[in-house]
């Protein structure tokens, strides 16, 4: 750490001015950190958006349950109204209701269409169930004493397949910007390595006149460490910006409005441009000290 | 300073260098010569441990040159001002500022002063601020010397030194190596020019020593 603030520190350095002015490959090293972090800033942003939607889903899903009842008409009123006394009278469950038909019609509008005389259809009554910290097992069994045609859904099926999704989808996020760090890290380090080559010369001469390897890598090194921290900035800067404009998350918003930063969450792409100038610096070093190794 | 004993040097399965013993005193003037390809180069190389000898030993300080790290190889060079016939410089940098090249990679900040003092001792305070693709091949060398005393070696080794040049700026280069000997460095100069050599002996106490079938020789009165 001492070591890579110190090839950051400002203003020009000695070995600095040995180097030949920047070629293509210091250039090239600047376009590839600011492309790179511009993904990053998707990436992560995708990654936080996926673990807020896992843990949304998780908390809503979480809170609601619902039972299905199935009885001989003749028996559905009384079954129903053992089912809500069950539902009162369980600790955790904070709120139950009957779910009218007209909400039933609107739960099965997508699929069959406004006109469906619902009331002619042999469908189970709905309970919905909201509450934390209650018994799954223990309401299950009750409502089977209490009411044998009671089924009772907490969601779990669905809801496990869903959260799984999401927390795939964060590591994904994770991954890409492991990924991107590896991409930045291997240019960095191809770069590093043609510029030592194409400065075989300026090294035999350096040698010549008393350099040590660790004065001629650190020319190298400060100017790629440099160069990757003012890329990896400046994609940063774009990747915000464009993060900022994306439209706002709202009720209706699916889970690309929601992609973005949410409040002290604008910090972390703050991260990539030093994280960038590490990489440049632990690629570059490695790549110096190879090349210096190899150079006669 | 530098202590050869029994050295080889072979590069492509051929010896180029065999059974060399010599020892290179401090204050000491000498002369390298022989025909092109018999190794004056390598033997230079061997003394500045830019290769080692793949046969016998050589002490460069008191030093083997097999135990040097590649640090200790830099800081060997430091007291060893080399100057090649090729003379390369950092070409983006100004006459002046390759001149105190030396200086800088050992941290050290050049005197103004003395840095201007010098560049008048080879005759190029006028050519400072000049890249070095500007300068003639005499103003190269001389200012390769400057570049190679600036450090005030124990040691200058000079490879061709007048290699590409008329015999006017010859002689004024090997009046500066002279005049470092005079200041006691040791100066070894390898070259084929025997007029050199003859018009450096009026001046100098110079020894010449001969390559010739891979062995050194000190050279006769023939010379």
């Amino acid at each position: 750490m001492k070591r890579l603030l110190h090839v950051l520190q400002l203003g020009e350095t000695p070995a600095d001015r040995i180097v030949p002015p920047s070629g293509y490959t210091a250039r090239l090293t600047t376009f590839t950190a600011a492309a790179m972090a511009f993904l990053a800033v998707f990436a992560l942003a995708m990654s936080l958006a996926a673990g807020r939607l896992a843990d949304r889903w998780e908390t809503a899903l979480a809170q609601s349950a619902t039972i299905r009842l199935a009885a001989p008409e003749d028996q559905l009123g009384a079954q129903t109204a053992a089912v809500l006394e069950v539902l009162r009278t369980t600790p955790g469950v904070t709120h139950s209701r009957v779910i009218p038909p007209e909400e039933q019609r609107a739960l099965l509008e997508p699929w069959f269409g406004p006109d469906l005389p619902v009331e002619t259809l042999p469908l189970p009554q709905l309970v919905e169930v909201v509450g934390d910290r209650y018994d799954p097992e223990g309401l299950r069994l009750r409502l089977a004493a209490e009411a044998p045609g009671a089924i009772f859904d907490d969601h779990t099926r669905w809801r496990r397949p869903l959260v799984s999704a999401a927390h795939r989808l964060r590591l994904l996020g994770a991954t890409s910007i492991l990924l991107i760090a590896g991409a930045v890290a291997a240019m960095i380090t191809l770069a590093a390595g043609a510029a030592l080559s194409a400065n075989a010369q300026v090294i035999r001469v350096l040698r010549l006149v008393g350099a040590r390897d660790a004065f001629i890598g650190q020319a190298f090194v400060r100017r790629f460490t440099l160069r990757a921290l003012a890329g990896a900035a400046m994609g940063t800067a774009a990747g915000m910006l464009g993060i900022f404009i994306l439209p706002a998350a709202d009720e209706a918003g699916g889970f690309l409005t929601g992609l973005g930063f949410q409040g002290w969450h604008w910090l972390w792409p703050l991260l990539i441009p030093p994280l960038a100038a590490a990489v440049g610096f632990v690629a570059t070093r490695a790549a110096a000290a190879r090349a210096l190794r190899e150079l006669k | 300073m530098i202590d050869l004993q029994n050295v080889a040097y072979s590069y492509g399965g051929g010896e180029l260098l065999s059974d060399i013993s010599f020892k290179l005193a401090p204050g000491s003037f000498h002369f390298l010569t022989g025909p092109s390809g018999s190794g004056k180069t390598t033997f230079l190389k061997l003394c500045y441990a830019e290769l080692l000898p793949t046969g016998g030993n050589i002490h460069i300080f008191d030093r083997d040159v097999r135990s040097l790290s590649r640090d200790d190889v830099a800081t060997v060079r430091r007291r060893i001002g080399v100057v090649h016939q090729d003379c390369a410089f950092l070409d983006h940098l100004s006459l002046a500022e390759n001149v105190a090249l030396p200086l800088m990679v050992a941290g050290m900040d050049p005197h103004p002063d003395d840095l201007h003092d010098l560049l008048g001792w080879v005759g190029l305070r006028s050519h400072a601020g000049a890249l070095p693709p500007q300068l003639s091949g005499g103003e190269r060398q001389r200012a390769a010397l400057a570049r190679a005393v600036i450090m005030s070696p124990d040691v200058v080794l000079a490879d061709e030194p007048t290699g590409n040049l008329d015999w006017e700026m010859s002689m004024r280069l090997l009046t500066l190596l002279i005049e470092l000997n005079r200041m006691g460095k040791t100066v070894l100069i390898a070259t084929h020019d025997l007029n050199l050599i003859r018009s450096a002996k009026a001046q100098v106490a110079a020894r010449v020593l001969r390559i010739q079938n891979r062995r050194l020789q000190l050279a006769g009165a023939d010379l």
